[in-house]
């Protein structure tokens, strides 16, 4: 669905796998290796490919999209594999705050220790009409301090790298090794377009033996989108994991792989399971817009979740979508009840009628719960057959005994917010 | 020749703008041609429809009446008969979306291309963008519903139902210009807009994607250049720099009319870490791409935001009442919208109409999942493993009969399967194919000669041994009966099976009914004919046929299922002669296959065999 962040220990499989097409400056061979909760060390140890980190001194830092570690002491350097083994154990499955995110660590990587001296900077990023190149003989852990020592070039989307020179980009300072960065840099830009990176950066990269880059930390983001174009140089274990601080509750890892199923789109993110204001939106624009009105009448403590479902679902997706949604706010009772927010524009071509009746199943299932849990629906909807779909909602409550409030297009789109608000005092 | 090249470069589409329609979109090609109809275009909005391997004519409604538009294989032939067409409305899948806009921008003749596919590649979408650039033509989307010029021309599913389109007066112009993001919040913001405003001149989503093929601001200063567009209406969205561009457009005059702006997405501030909205573009990578600080921006800039989403009807109803009070707008005339006939499908659904049927079938169904024989599902009907003698019970009978039953059809059906080549039915089907035919012609000759003097004789059987025990007859005065009558008793005889030289197929079947049937009250009877009529002649024993026949009817009748009534009118309506087309239709088909695999010419009867007089 868009740009999205993938662990380093991917990024550097694919450098080591498809950076010798494009250059020989390079000396990387994508030793590294990745723990997560899961890993027997035993079977870890005994591939063949990972001999090093018995024999080799180690760096150890989680894998998990977030930047900083070092400053954020999550870094071990020039250890053996005894103290990489208990740092990780250590660490492993405990919360840690970063910036403002709190969130578990479950993911290390391992890679051998690379004394070195110089930390160069490198990164391109994809914008509309061109690509940028950033390059800093200033590399490192300071990189944002010293950004005015970063120099940058733009390759336009219909140019090929070798249409530009680089040497205005890379200094003279780089002495020796100059002439093997910049065949790095070109080969990183070729593979960035190869692989469909949208961001990539490694910060530092540093050269050894005078001519060959040793690529250190890297970030990396592709465009998920590409998947059938790219899938199979991203390989079969490549995972999009979820930003740090957002595991994935096992819910919305469901509507997750009915949305990757689907040509409809299905999203949901649970945001506060006590909160009392639950959302079930049509429409990308529209369920934004939802959750900006709860938050602009300051109700955002009491905003459960952002969700929508779009792109005419069949009713079965629908039915499931509701149901997931249903069961997650009934899990715990408030005393003075919650809000159920069913609500959408006026649709182009989703079938109000079809995907209600998949919603309305699922109400009737969750029947007692929504009692129990003292629920008020409230609905706003328009689009091909909303009228009957909203009188469908409307027999609907009057059948089960549950407070419904139905409203169509005459109605303000988002003015079933403060009414239900009004109903949680 | 073409209008399109006479309107001004701010007019994406007028009311002779035609479009190619690339997929086979039949709900969103009537919708068109639906809004076409009651905003009184005089030529349709769809050109041709280009959908690979199905070229030919689309049928369709164009008002009250029905029009072909052409179908092609190839965009090119398209766009080369259909010059005047300057848009395409591309439904192509994510995985094909690129090559055929591309093909499209490339074209001569084309101008503006709408991409209604989610999930192109953001390679992909940019490369789209630079050649449209490049060669000073048009995208809107990809991720997009499309866009409207109201009265003139609509992309595709645009503002949804005609119902919609007209309670939001899209049929004729209002004087205000929207540009959003979001396909489903266009359509949203076109009602509001005619709530409070006399409506909407032109609305264009340009999709959700974080690289649309046109942009927000491009928009806008379109609009801004049409005089008959009197004010603007934006909705942007969190994430990116677009509405800074805006602001930028803003400063430089290339956008000057009022224009009423909402950025969408204040809520992001308080998730505290990232969550992807509904639209991949839609978020935000620093602070600069907040709603609050864009809204800001905006309002600095002097551009009218509303405090929240809910006023945004109010700022367009200010805006728009004050450029009345300047005397800068007019508001627009109303007229009669036309009605659009409602379609039968539609009319039936909810209840409108009726209308009887021509064919009544009780048989099977295949309206719902699954296919269903006499109302029970063909998963069901397979999990009872009840063979083609159980099928032939619910099919032919609509009865589900015991096993033993079933099993006797199918037993019936071996037996007769086939009899060697000489027969009249595989003779014939083994000459006409011969000749040259096909299938179906070889079978249907065979079959042609199945009749009163070759293996019809079932029905007869039936008919006649039944009557008989019916009538409370012994065997002899049957055989008296029929003789009197000058009638050969139908299922007795054979050419050369004999009293002495019996048919295994009569002995299979006789035994498996007296075993198996609660009643053989008919086979018993005709067992005692056959004893007088061998006394006459050793040949004229109870045939296959009549065997079959005989016992057949002791089936039906004491099986449970029928009524003696019911097994009677089976027996007249051809049921049992049916039991032996079916069965010798498999051997008919094998002398065909027989024929063609030994490669056997044409067929000429000789001479010497026919004695000429």
């Amino acid at each position: 669905m868009a740009q999205k962040g993938i662990r380093e220990f991917h990024a550097k499989k694919m450098l080591a796998k498809y950076l010798p097409e494009f250059t020989r400056a390079v000396n990387y061979d994508g030793k590294i290796a990745l723990v997560d909760p899961t890993t027997n060390w035993e079977t870890l140890l005994n591939d063949s490919e990972n001999r090093w980190i018995s024999d080799t001194k180690l760096v150890v830092k989680p894998d998990q999209l977030f930047g900083k570690r070092g400053k954020n002491n999550l870094l071990l350097l020039n250890a053996d594999l005894q103290a990489a083994k208990a740092w990780i154990a250590e660490r492993m499955q405990r919360s840690v705050t970063v910036g403002q995110t709190t969130g578990v660590l479950t993911h290390f990587m391992i890679e051998p220790f690379v004394p070195h001296k110089e930390e160069y900077y490198v990164a391109i990023r994809s914008n509309r009409e061109f690509d940028t190149i950033y390059f800093s003989l200033s590399g490192g852990i300071n990189v944002e301090e010293n950004w005015h020592l970063v120099k940058q070039m733009n390759i336009a989307i219909d140019k090929e790298i070798g249409d530009y020179d680089l040497k205005e980009l890379i200094p003279a300072d780089t002495g020796a090794s100059r002439e093997a960065i910049i065949s790095f840099v070109q080969g990183l830009f070729q593979l960035f377009q190869k692989l469909q990176f949208t961001y990539l950066e490694i910060n530092p990269f540093t050269v050894v033996e005078g001519n060959k880059i040793v690529p250190l930390d890297t970030v990396a983001r592709l465009d998920d989108t590409a998947e059938f174009e790219c899938g199979e140089f991203w390989g079969s274990d490549l995972e999009f994991p979820s930003p740090f601080g957002r595991a994935l509750t096992p819910e919305e890892s469901y509507i997750a792989e009915l949305d990757s199923k689907t040509g409809a789109s299905l999203k949901l993110t649970v945001l506060r399971p006590e909160g009392r204001i639950w959302t079930m939106v049509a429409g990308g624009g529209a369920s934004v817009i939802y959750a900006d009105t709860v938050v602009d009448l300051g109700y955002k403590d009491e905003l459960a979740n952002y969700g929508e479902y779009s792109g005419d679902p069949s009713e079965e997706l629908t039915h499931e979508y509701a149901k997931t949604v249903l069961d997650l706010m009934t899990r715990s009772q408030h005393t003075h009840g919650k809000v159920l927010l069913i609500g959408g524009g006026i649709a182009n071509f989703t079938d109000v009628a079809k995907t209600f009746s998949g919603i309305i199943k699922a109400i009737k299932i969750y029947k007692d719960k929504i009692i129990e849990n003292q629920i008020k629906i409230f609905v706003r909807r328009g689009g091909p057959n909303y009228k009957e779909g909203l009188d469908n909602m409307r027999k609907l409550g009057k059948e089960l005994g549950i407070s419904i409030e139905v409203f169509g297009p005459d109605t303000h789109m988002t003015g079933i917010v403060p009414m239900a608000i009004a109903a949680l005092k | 020749m073409s209008s399109s090249k006479q309107k001004p470069e701010y007019v994406l589409f007028d009311e002779n703008t035609q479009a190619i329609i690339y997929n086979y979109q039949t709900n969103a090609i009537q919708r068109m041609l639906d809004f076409d109809f009651i905003a009184k275009r005089k030529t349709p909005s769809v050109a041709a429809i280009v959908a690979p391997g199905q070229a030919g004519l689309h049928k369709a409604f164009f008002g009250t009446k029905e029009i072909l538009v052409p179908i092609y294989n190839t965009l090119a032939e398209a766009t080369s008969k259909h010059e005047n067409a300057d848009v395409m409305v591309n439904f192509a899948s994510f995985r094909s979306s690129y090559e055929t806009s591309k093909e499209a921008l490339l074209s001569k003749t084309i101008r503006t291309v709408a991409i209604i596919a989610e999930g192109i590649p953001e390679k992909r979408s940019r490369e789209l963008a630079k050649i449209a650039k490049d060669k000073n033509k048009w995208i809107i989307g990809p991720a997009t519903v499309g866009g409207i010029t109201a009265g003139c021309f609509k992309i595709g599913n645009t503002a949804g139902t005609i119902e919609n389109i007209t309670e939001s007066k899209l049929y004729r112009k209002g004087h205000v210009g929207l540009v959003a993001k979001s396909g489903g919040m266009s359509n949203e913001i076109y009602n509001i807009i005619n709530r409070n405003s006399d409506g909407v001149y032109e609305g264009i989503a340009i999709g959700g994607d974080r690289y649309p093929g046109s942009s927000l601001v491009d928009h806008l200063e379109r609009m801004d250049k049409n005089p008959d567009i009197a004010m603007l209406a934006c909705l942007g969205e969190v994430g990116g720099e677009e509405e800074y561009r805006i602001i930028d457009s803003m400063k430089a005059k290339r956008i000057s009319k009022p224009l009423v702006i909402w950025v969408t997405g204040t809520c992001a501030k308080v998730f505290t870490s990232e969550v992807q909205f509904g639209h991949a573009g839609a978020r935000a990578d620093n602070s600069c791409e907040t709603a609050e600080a864009k809204n800001q921006a905006l309002k600095q800039a002097g551009a009218i935001v509303p405090n929240s989403f809910d006023d945004y009807g109010k700022a367009v109803k200010e805006t728009f009442d004050r450029l009345v009070r300047n005397g800068v707008v007019t508001p627009a005339p109303e007229y009669e919208v036309p009605k659009v006939p409602i379609d039968y499908a539609n009319a039936l659904k909810s209840g409108h109409i009726r209308r009887s049927a021509n064919f009544i079938c009780s048989i099977s169904d295949d309206r719902g999942d699954e296919v269903t024989y006499n109302k029970i599902p063909l998963s069901k009907v397979l999990e009872k493993n009840v063979g083609i003698g159980g099928v032939i019970g619910l099919l032919w009978f609509k009865k589900e009969l015991p096993d033993y039953a079933s099993k006797f059809i199918d037993l019936s059906l071996v037996v007769t399967a086939d009899h060697g080549p000489c027969v009249a039915a595989a003779h014939n089907t083994a000459v006409t194919t011969r000749a040259g035919k096909d299938l179906i012609s070889s079978l249907v000759s065979g079959l042609l000669t199945i009749g009163p003097r070759f293996g019809g004789a079932l029905d007869g059987a039936a008919y006649w041994f039944s009557y008989a025990v019916d009538e409370g007859m012994s065997a002899s005065e049957f055989v008296r009966y029929m003789k009197n009558k000058g009638e050969n008793i139908p299922g007795i005889g054979h050419r050369i099976k004999s009293v002495q030289n019996p048919d295994v197929r009569v002995s299979i079947i006789k035994e498996y009914a007296k075993k198996h049937f609660k009643d053989n009250r008919v086979l018993d009877f005709a067992l005692e004919v056959e004893k007088l009529t061998t006394s006459k002649r050793n040949t004229l024993i109870l045939n296959v046929d009549g065997c079959i026949a005989v016992c057949f009817v002791d089936m039906l009748r004491s099986c449970g299922a029928f009524t003696k009534e019911e097994a009677n009118r089976y027996i007249e309506m051809g049921a049992l002669n049916a039991v032996f087309v079916l069965s010798r239709s498999i051997g008919l088909v094998g002398h065909h296959l027989d024929q063609k695999r030994l490669e056997q010419p044409l067929y000429r009867h000789p001479w010497d065999d026919v004695s000429f007089l």
